[in-house]
């Protein structure tokens, strides 16, 4: 074990963990940040989605060792209320079913409208190819991100 | 207007509770003719039948139970409309909550054959109207009026004379008003927020990420527990040695319990890491079976006589041997998993005074009595709490995992949660079934006049769906069906059987069409309109529904006149009674057929929440064409060769095409959505690349590739 001290959500955190936990579980079972949720653990599915520096990684291929002090933002850390505008989006579109990987289609989603604020519809495709939606939203996804990025 | 006997009287009116905030809760039972009396008096909870539930607070807020499990099929949302809709109430005063499992209150608490709302429909309305009705008489009665001069409408009630009265204000007399013999339930025209947009009720939770799903329970002493189960189906466990598992940090106890060993520790990776540790030696309990075994033996089935026939009119003898023409071919389907983006888990908590569980089930009641079967417990001492799902799928049909936590937990005597991994869930799945079938048919003339089909399956019980079309329009008909048995689990999975049998009908039926050189639409409407006018036995299906959305699909898709480039392919399917037509539009992209857009009709009666009810259709075309592009799973003696999504391809957002969806506009009652868009999507798709390259599919999945992204 050792101790870590990473910035969640812009505040300093304490976990005291072994050095290989994955960002993942030490958002979930350490700091009680279940938005961030678990599918594959091999970094195929997306549903793990966060923001390091503002740049969208799979927490759940993330050692916790690696973090160092790089800003993390998790889904519960995109807007105070719920009102980021792909949060918007989604509300507008009903774009969940089981809703199990929207957190992490939208942080996704987050980091990639930062870098590039009028995408088109291949460059979404292209960037959210790591994200997997069992019930199959995507064009919901794929719609509400175009909608965001006209709002924003 | 209905007029419907509630079989309610004094009696039957089950629960009248102070609720927290002032509130009253008015309890509702349908059945209770069937319940005597005496009974009632001896064991007041046992005779609670109650299947709908609501709750109405003084400052007027509704509380409405959601009954169902909610794995993504939006029930959570549209049942409670629907109670919303009779009570009369704005659905902006509405306050949605999970109902436990009560199977006193609640009937049918299942998630699995889109059967929520089909089932669900007349006691959710009843559940509103009766309550509409009470306040409405309670208003009266303290008005001393008539009550046929008041009326009910968005949560208040309005008197001839002017007065009016809210829910929340006369909630408390209503709750002492007799339980109406008959209510009124609305006409359908009538209906003012059935058929109309809401947004999912979780939707809050869902985009800012609270805890909401089996995964995200954590309680206070909660260890959390991975299990080692064996490799291979027909392996058991021979020793194992626990060592390095019990030095890992973390980790506090490992487990054995039957053949498998579960590692117990202060976090879910501690449990993961332990169980990596874990070194244990299997041995054979049985035959360990491979996919070449099952290729080689289905063939084989297909070739044999079945000792019963599933369905038969008159003589295929005779009517191949009428025929000009006979077409045979041969389909196949491999086993898949449901990979539901949550994996297994579920929380329990075992103690001497009752169990409780909590988590992701689509079958908490079957679950309860296989736990208290389990536990040597009474079902009564079983609590099981709901959680929204990560996904259904027909996975969590199944409650094997909450056994292995129940058993856990009382063994380690300690609350657990029990987490599968994305490997223990791809690799300890109860999987569609692998499958073939052999369809022949003879045809005279252009026309069809004889049929044969011949479904084998693992473990898949009858293969076929005999009934279906196009049983009833061909004078010959012979359905017959094999079951290959293995020790492989295999189960439901989203549209069990037709999720590849309609593939392979539909595609057949293209084959058929064209071999006589009629077009593919055509040549169906040709035999509905022989079941009509000739049908050869009993017809289970309804033609003109069945007709309605094949026409409605080929005119919203221009059928016949595709887009410069591109190439069509038509299907249409019946299952969960709902009809459903697809045409899907291909072109090609550097010599690779592209899916670009599906068009598709739906006939499911009336259409409760048409931007959820959509989502449906859009999510089980593209589940539909993920799985017959990519899904592919093998078995090499007994062990499945595919673990995680590196080496199990699924559909992602650039391979969903466009999806357009038509709703037949109806007022009968709702028929399934969940399922059955998905059946006809391989087909209209395979048709379609056909169309477009000149190649057939028999065989799922279409594209072999392997991938990793990341």
């Amino acid at each position: 074990m050792a101790t870590f001290n990473i910035q969640v959500n812009g505040r300093q955190q304490q976990v005291d963990v072994d050095p290989d936990t994955p960002l993942l579980w030490v958002l979930r079972d350490h700091l009680q940040l279940v938005g961030t949720k678990y599918g594959c653990g091999i970094a195929q599915c997306g549903a793990c989605t966060v923001h390091m520096e503002g740049i969208a990684v799979r927490a759940c291929t993330v050692p916790v060792s690696s973090v160092g002090n790089k800003s993390i933002t998790t889904i519960e850390g995109l807007s105070e209320d719920a009102s980021h505008p792909l949060q918007e989006a989604w509300r507008e579109h009903d774009v969940p079913q089981c809703g199990y990987c929207q957190a992490g289609q939208i942080m996704s989603a987050a980091a990639f409208l930062e870098s590039n604020p009028n995408p088109t519809e291949e460059e979404i495709d292209a960037v959210m190819e790591g994200n997997l939606c069992r019930c199959g939203t995507y064009n919901r996804i794929k719609a509400a991100i175009l909608t965001a990025a006209q709002n924003s | 207007m209905t007029l419907i006997k509630t079989k309610h009287n004094r009696r039957s009116f089950l629960k009248v509770t102070a609720a927290s905030g002032g509130g009253l809760m008015l309890g509702f039972s349908w059945a209770v003719s069937c319940t005597p009396a005496d009974k009632i008096a001896e064991v007041p909870s046992d005779w609670f039948d109650i299947n709908a539930f609501l709750s109405i607070a003084e400052n007027g807020k509704v509380t409405i139970m959601s009954p169902n499990p909610e794995i993504g099929q939006n029930v959570k949302t549209s049942m409670p409309m629907v109670v919303a809709e009779e009570l009369d109430v704005s659905w902006e005063d509405v306050i949605v909550k999970q109902a436990p499992l009560n199977t006193d209150s609640f009937e049918r608490q299942v998630a699995g054959g889109s059967q929520s709302l089909r089932k669900g429909w007349q006691a959710l309305r009843m559940a509103g109207a009766t309550a509409r009705e009470m306040l409405v008489n309670a208003a009266a009665k303290k008005w001393d009026v008539d009550k046929s001069t008041c009326s009910a409408s968005q949560g208040v009630i309005t008197q001839e004379g002017g007065k009016s009265v809210t829910y929340g204000e006369i909630a408390s007399l209503a709750s002492a008003m007799d339980v109406p013999e008959e209510v009124r339930l609305k006409d359908p025209s009538e209906f003012t927020l059935i058929g109309t947009d809401r947004g999912n009720v979780d939707m809050e939770g869902i985009i800012s990420g609270k805890p909401l799903f089996g995964l995200d329970t954590y309680k206070d002493g909660m260890q959390f527990a991975v299990v080692l189960r064996p490799p291979a189906f027909g392996a058991k466990l021979k020793s194992f040695d626990d060592t390095r598992a019990k030095a890992v940090n973390g980790v506090n106890d490992v487990i054995k319990f039957g053949d498998k060993v579960a590692v117990l520790a202060n976090s879910t990776w501690a449990a993961m890491k332990g169980k990596k540790a874990l070194q244990a030696e299997w041995e054979n309990s049985g035959d360990l079976e491979s996919t070449n075994y099952h290729d080689r033996e289905l063939r084989k089935l297909l070739d044999t006589k079945a000792e019963e026939p599933k369905r038969e009119n008159g003589d295929v003898k005779k009517g191949f041997a009428q025929a000009d023409k006979i077409i045979e071919k041969v389909y196949e389907a491999p086993f898949l998993p449901h990979n539901c983006l949550e994996p297994m888990n579920f929380y329990a908590h075992v103690t001497d005074e009752k169990v409780d569980l909590l988590g992701p089930i689509q079958t908490p009641e079957r679950t309860r009595r296989q736990v208290a079967e389990l536990l040597g417990r009474d079902q009564s001492e079983i609590f099981i709490d709901l959680t929204r799902m990560g996904g259904g799928f027909g996975r969590r049909l199944y409650g094997d995992f909450v056994l292995e936590a129940a058993e856990i937990s009382k063994l380690a005597n300690s609350p657990v949660k029990v987490i599968f991994s994305r490997e223990d869930d791809m690799t300890a799945g109860t999987y569609r079934p692998a499958s073939k079938y052999k369809f022949k048919a003879g045809l005279k003339d252009g026309k069809m006049v004889a049929y044969h089909l011949v479904g084998a399956g693992v473990n898949m019980g009858n293969a076929t769906r005999e009934k279906n079309f196009p049983a009833g329009a061909v004078a010959n008909y012979l359905v017959e069906s094999h079951n290959l048995k293995s020790n492989i689990t295999t189960g439901a999975w989203r549209a069990p059987i037709t999720n590849f049998l309609a593939f392979a009908e539909q595609s057949f039926f293209d084959e058929v069409a064209e071999s006589v050189g009629a077009d593919p639409v055509q040549f169906r409407l040709n035999l509905f309109q022989q079941a009509k006018d000739n049908p050869v036995g009993v017809v289970d299906y309804d033609i003109d529904k069945f007709v309605g959305v094949i026409k409605l699909a080929a005119e919203k898709a221009n059928w016949g006149n595709p887009d410069a480039g591109a190439f069509q392919g038509f299907s249409a399917y019946y299952s969960h009674n709902t009809y459903v037509a697809e045409v899907a539009e291909v072109i090609m992209k550097k010599a690779t057929p592209v899916v670009t857009k599906m068009t598709c009709a739906v006939d499911c009666g009336i259409v409760i929440n048409p931007i959820a009810a959509k989502n449906q259709v859009e999510g089980g075309i593209v589940d539909g064409i993920g799985h017959a592009m990519y899904g592919d799973f093998s078995f090499y003696n007994g062990q499945p060769q595919q673990n995680n999504f590196h080496q199990y391809r699924m559909i992602r957002m650039k391979e969903a095409p466009k999806v357009e969806v038509h709703f037949v506009k109806s007022y009968n009652d709702p028929t399934g959505l969940g399922e059955p868009t998905l059946p006809p999507a391989g087909g209209a798709i395979a048709n379609a690349i056909y169309k477009a390259t000149g190649d057939r599919f028999y065989k799922q999945p279409f594209m072999k590739d392997q991938i990793v992204l990341g």
